[in-house]
């Protein structure tokens, strides 16, 4: 059974749509700024089915794939190392604090020149980009292991090890995998913000691509299949993550 | 060493630092890839005395400053609204959620194609990617005040606009000011974004020229500019973050 909110809110949505495939069939607006919905859907089924965007979708997933790998184990090491080194941590928390106001995007021109346009300078800006928020969502979780947990670690005597492996990890989890949940949006929004600035392949390369020469029912039908993947990724971990809380009493 | 002398020490020791590696990555990947920080900084200092910079500087600092003023204004009107009016908030927020989500670049030709060339699609460029953590974290702000104060407003009968600015505003101001904080630093993002991919004039734009040329000197001041100012800033507003949760905690003690 629906709640309420949630009906109104398909309510909500369903009119937009049809608001806007009746405005664009009926040609209140121009199919040069903004194609039918339905239009977009078959042009991203088309895709689909041609196959010719394998290659590109395999670089941005394979992208976004190793820069999460990388993002979520640095992440995660360098917020337990911090945590260990309370010296340093709060000499690097005001950087860590204001990192996500640097714009990012103004250092991926470097990293082309550095490493030449491919696959390497968009898993690098996407594993900067990304780490920062794991490693803040690290130290939140190892803040917040109940007190009552690590005195029940000493009278267990576990070694370090063990008290990290069976008590801290597990007691940081929930932390964790919002950091994740959010390194993940990062990695999406890096690699193809860079394949958008400069590259010569991918998903969002084919975007601009398609912009440029005026392809507009293409064009809208990889922007829809980008949002579709990254919808699609955000709400499975949301409910990973409910299940989870479920499963933990709360 | 004193408490405070060393809180103020180790950032420093940390930015030292910083530019030490900076000095040992342009030993190890060269001149052309990576230009040393003095340089650096000197190649900076000219840019910013040229007679044809100040045009650019200018266009950016306009279409910021438009996008800012909108994003905090709408932001934490439609906020304030949605937190408020419970409902409605209910229905929005994950719908809001959802579009905070989503990779906005991928909207970018749709903006353009919108708004033409231009100031417009930079300043709604700037707007879509700011304004959404604003309007959530004054909603958040806005559910979270105390529910007495607002009994108290309405033995007193307010008008919702008196309620609002008397009564939930203050309350929850130090709340929305880190959504205000946060909404800075993406609104400089968006801007910039959106002179990246196209536009014929401000920071992005030389940004853009400089990375068709390969000058690796003006890649590198630019974005050291741009991340100087989004850092000060963000720290400034960082510090008045916490001035006015320390007040806020002070007064709630008092009473």
């Amino acid at each position: 059974m629906m709640s309420r909110a949630a009906s109104l809110r398909l309510g909500i949505v369903a009119i937009a749509l049809v608001a806007l495939e009746v405005a664009c069939r009926s040609g209140a607006i121009s199919d040069k700024v903004l194609v039918a919905p339905s239009r977009m859907v078959i042009a991203m089924a088309e895709l689909l089915a041609s196959g010719e965007l394998l290659p590109d979708l395999e670089q941005t997933f394979s992208a976004v794939g190793i820069a999460l790998c990388a993002s979520v184990a640095g992440g995660v090491a360098a917020g337990l190392a911090l945590h260990a080194m309370p010296v340093v941590r709060h000499a690097l928390e005001p950087y860590l604090g204001a990192y996500y106001a640097i714009p990012h995007f103004a250092f991926y021109p470097l990293l082309v020149v550095m490493f030449g346009l491919g696959v390497m300078p968009l898993v690098l800006l996407a594993s900067l980009f990304s780490m920062v928020v794991v490693i803040a969502a690290t130290l939140t979780g190892l803040d917040r292991v109940p007190r009552v947990l690590l005195k029940t670690a000493l009278l267990y005597r576990m070694t370090p090890w063990q008290s990290f492996w069976s008590i801290r990890l597990p007691a940081a989890l929930p932390h964790l995998l919002s950091g994740v949940k959010l390194a993940v949006s990062y990695c999406f929004i890096a690699v193809i913000g860079g394949e958008f600035i400069m590259s010569t392949s991918g998903v969002g390369h084919q975007i601009a691509l398609a912009y440029d020469n005026f392809q507009g029912a293409r064009m809208y039908g990889l922007i829809v299949l980008v949002l579709l993947i990254t919808v699609t990724t955000n709400m499975l971990l949301y409910g990973y993550e409910r299940l989870a809380a479920r499963r933990r009493g709360a | 060493m004193t408490e405070r002398l060393r809180s103020a020490l180790a950032p420093i020791a940390v930015l030292l630092f910083l530019l030490l590696i900076w000095q040992l990555m342009h030993r190890i990947v060269g001149n052309q890839a990576l230009t040393a920080p003095v340089p650096t900084l000197e190649h900076l200092w000219r840019l910013v005395g040229e007679a044809r910079f100040l045009p650019h500087l200018r266009e950016t600092s306009f279409a910021f400053l438009q996008s800012l003023a909108i994003v905090w204004v709408a932001g934490v009107f439609f906020g304030v609204v949605l937190g408020a009016h419970r409902f409605a908030g209910e229905v929005m927020e994950p719908l809001i959620v959802g579009l905070y989500s989503i990779p906005k670049v991928t909207l970018y030709p749709v903006i353009l194609l919108l708004f033409g060339l231009g100031m417009h699609a930079k300043v709604a460029f700037g707007i879509l990617q700011g304004i959404i953590p604003v309007v959530l974290f004054s909603m958040n702000a806005v559910r979270n005040v105390n529910r007495s104060y607002l009994r108290a407003a309405s033995v007193m009968q307010l008008t919702p606009l008196q309620r609002g600015w008397f009564v939930l505003m203050p309350a929850a101001l130090p709340e929305i000011f880190s959504g205000l904080r946060i909404g800075f630093s993406l609104t400089v993002l968006g801007t910039m974004l959106g002179e990246l991919f196209a536009s014929q004039r401000g920071l992005g734009f030389l940004l853009m020229s400089a990375i068709e040329l390969q000058d690796t000197k003006t890649i590198l001041s630019i974005a050291l500019l741009i991340t100087t100012f989004a850092v000060t800033a963000n720290m400034l507003l960082g510090a008045v973050e916490r001035r006015l949760r320390r007040s806020q905690a002070s007064n709630a003690e008092r009473r």
